[in-house]
């Protein structure tokens, strides 16, 4: 990024992902594909991968198309392997001089498709180093077929599959640490983001995540209203909230170095964010005050850990 | 131009010949030669393939589709269990009509674990809109990967090609062939330009839509037509092939056909076995034939009753279980077929060679002596049965 971030010279720019799609209001995967895409040069072209996913279903549905760059939708659980292949194309293509232009080549899948059942691709694909970003917008379940837990799902989370029950209530298990887990695999760049704000932060590092040469990484927060139970018009309060309760830190990794994107001016209880959503409601149930309390202490030791890690 | 290479080598050589864009790999017996083969050419650069090591035969088809939609010719090799981690993709490299060429080593699938020959694989993804030409040996294994492509990437058929060989037997077997110039089998194969890609310059395109009721019936018929328009484009493609090779195929090999009174219908390497037995059957006199399926999808029918009208009896020879309690799926298939001829030979489905079990020209005899009976008493008996399996008296 030469030049100063300018939401208002940013969105003045023609829409690569165009209204009229079918995604629920409220919901935080079209700003975030919107807000990635918008961070590509304007005269570049790009091949968008979509995981099987709520985008999905809502941005292709036949004959509709809601990209105006190239798309392709294969599966669930290959949309870096889907991606590795275009790509593959592209470089054996350019290497027998059928092709000149500069193409990019980004994938979006949920948490479900990428902390679950399309890691082993998404491993593979970083791990042999193919230009292009992985973009997972984490609502931290699984959408698309009605809120089932994934590994991204955190603990004590309401979902259709951790209901509350009288033996069990909610997920027994913490979430995944993803953008971790990528870091480990030495690529170039591996970031946590959102859609927060003016887009500042998700859009500098969708530009350096597009044009740092290899594998790069986003792990993007996704507000889901179905799924975590919010009224539609504070999905930008939620995101807020995450980021300052350190529920959903703001870094990055670019060649191994760690770098803290964002500290909260004032560190907010976890219970702030918890209790914006219905999916956490029975940790708010008298008798469950150790459920915050379990919950703030894995955010402080995660947080904690960013810090040395960062060195903030 | 004569050379003595394996199956496996001879298919890799023709992949080099044809320097395909982009070839998915990932290692499984008895198709693991053929990557490592390539290897060997991009290695030492006689090849300008992207060859791209995926870490599962489900992302080396990914890898396929993508590369295909997005204006690269695309080629994979694998067997057995490899094909069924593709099946989900295997349907969506049909229904994107993109015609990817996967060299298939048919090798039995797990479980139990078995690494030798039958049909269990392919036959497993023979409804996933997938052409499949079966090889006999390694002449055949070669030829026919040559002209998969003229065939899958026809704009009247846009389907992916499944060329199969069976696993050591042939992929592993030394064998004489004659192989083509490289110049020719370019000239043959040509070269691939899409209509649409991902990659194209003039407009952008969207593949793999969410289709819903209301379209995605349309998008399966004209599936289902283009599978049924490629037997006229095997049947072209095999007629351009004779003229640069001098080698003659069709969707069927007859064999003694013309007077045959007893018939075995059967695929791949048994056919070898097979001819043999006849040979030898008729010099006793044995009015015996054998038609080797070479065309399984699409499946030619009405052909294959025409060459069968006029037996008495006939034995489908299934080399995989399908576990329907009713035959295997080559005998669905040929009993379909047969369904509409005024007067139809008595036909009988044996299940033989599964997990690598042999098959010698004993075992033909047994068969034809079978279906002399059933022409001389009028009885077919158990229509469906299996052979060459240990019997309990015998372990007893």
């Amino acid at each position: 990024m030469n030049r100063v971030y300018d939401l208002k010279r940013e969105v003045e720019k023609p829409e690569r992902l165009t209204g009229g799609h079918r995604l629920c209001a409220g919901c935080g995967a079209g700003v975030i594909v919107a807000g990635v895409l918008r961070a590509l040069d304007k005269e570049d072209k790009a091949v968008v991968v979509n995981a099987t996913s709520c985008l999905e279903v809502s941005t292709f549905m036949y004959p509709y198309t809601a990209y105006m760059d190239s798309y392709i939708h294969s599966a669930f659980e290959n949309s870096a392997a889907t991606c590795s292949g275009v790509e593959a194309a592209y470089k054996a293509l350019k290497r027998r001089g059928k092709l000149e232009e500069t193409v990019k080549f980004i994938t979006f899948a949920g948490d479900g498709g990428t902390y679950d059942i399309g890691f082993q691709s998404l491993s593979g694909a970083m791990e042999r180093g193919h230009d292009m970003v992985y973009v997972c917008y984490d609502n931290e379940a699984y959408m698309n077929t009605g809120i089932q837990r994934s590994s991204s799902t955190p603990r004590f989370t309401r979902t259709t599959t951790t209901p509350l029950g009288s033996a069990q209530k909610g997920k027994q298990q913490h979430k995944k640490d993803l953008t971790e887990i990528l870091v480990a695999h030495n690529i170039p760049y591996a970031a946590q983001t959102a859609p927060l704000g003016n887009f500042k932060d998700l859009h500098i590092k969708s530009h350096k995540a597009i044009y740092t040469e290899g594998p790069c990484f986003l792990n993007i927060l996704s507000p889901c209203p179905r799924g975590w139970d919010y009224p539609m018009d504070k999905l930008a309060e939620i995101i807020k909230l995450a980021v300052d309760t350190c529920v959903w830190p703001l870094y990055e990794v670019e060649e191994g170095v760690w770098r803290l994107s964002y500290t909260p001016k004032k560190k907010l209880p976890v219970a702030d964010y918890l209790r914006t959503q219905g999916r956490f409601r029975n940790m708010f149930q008298k008798g469950n005050e150790w459920m915050i309390e379990e919950a703030q202490q894995y955010v402080d030791q995660k947080w904690e850990r960013l810090l040395e890690h960062t060195g903030a | 131009m004569s050379s003595c290479l394996s199956g496996n080598e001879a298919v890799a050589y023709a992949i080099k010949q044809i320097n395909p864009d982009v070839m998915g790999t990932f290692p499984i017996t008895p198709s693991t030669e053929i990557p490592e083969y390539f290897a060997d050419y991009v290695a030492n650069g006689e090849v300008t393939t992207e060859y791209v090591t995926v870490e599962s035969e489900h992302s080396s088809m990914s890898v396929c589709i993508a590369a295909q939609a997005a204006g690269a010719r695309s080629v994979s090799a694998t067997s057995a269990c490899g094909l069924a981690l593709m099946y989900e993709l295997l349907y969506v490299a049909a229904s994107c009509r993109l015609p990817i060429t996967l060299a298939c080593v048919n090798r039995a699938l797990s479980g139990p674990i078995n690494i030798n020959n039958d049909y269990s694989d392919s036959m497993g993804a023979r409804d996933s809109g997938w052409i499949q030409i079966y090889a006999e040996n390694n002449q055949e294994a070669y030829d026919n990967f040559l002209m998969a492509m003229p065939i899958g990437e026809s704009p009247g058929v846009r389907l992916p090609v499944m060329t199969c060989m069976d696993g050591f037997i042939t992929s592993h077997a030394i064998e004489n062939i004659e192989l083509l110039e490289t110049d020719i089998v370019r000239k043959f194969v040509g070269d691939y330009n899409p209509e649409h890609y991902l990659l194209k310059k003039e407009n952008p395109l969207a593949v793999g839509p969410y289709d819903v009721s209301a379209y995605y019936m349309e998008h399966k018929v004209q599936e289902a037509e283009a599978m049924k328009a490629a037997k006229a484009r095997i049947l072209e493609v095999a007629a351009e092939f004779e003229r640069i090779s001098g080698r003659h195929y069709g969707l069927f090999e007859k064999y003694k056909m013309d007077d045959a009174e007893l018939a075995l219908v059967l695929i791949g390497s048994s056919a070898g076995t097979a001819k043999a037995a006849i040979d030898k059957l008729r010099e006793q006199g044995v009015k015996a034939g054998l038609v080797k399926i070479r065309i399984f999808r699409p499946f030619p029918g009405e052909e294959l009753a025409r060459a069968l009208a006029g037996c008495k009896a006939a034995a489908v020879m299934d080399k995989s279980e399908g576990f329907s309690a009713n035959g295997g799926p080559l005998f669905a298939e040929t009993r379909s077929a047969l369904y509409d001829l005024k007067e139809r030979p008595y036909l009988i489905n044996i299940v033989y060679g599964l997990g690598g079990r042999d098959f010698k020209t004993g075992d033909v005899e047994k068969v034809f002596d079978r279906l002399a009976e059933i022409v001389l008493t009028g009885k077919t008996g158990p229509v469906y049965t299996h052979m060459g399996q240990r019997s309990k008296e015998v372990e007893a």
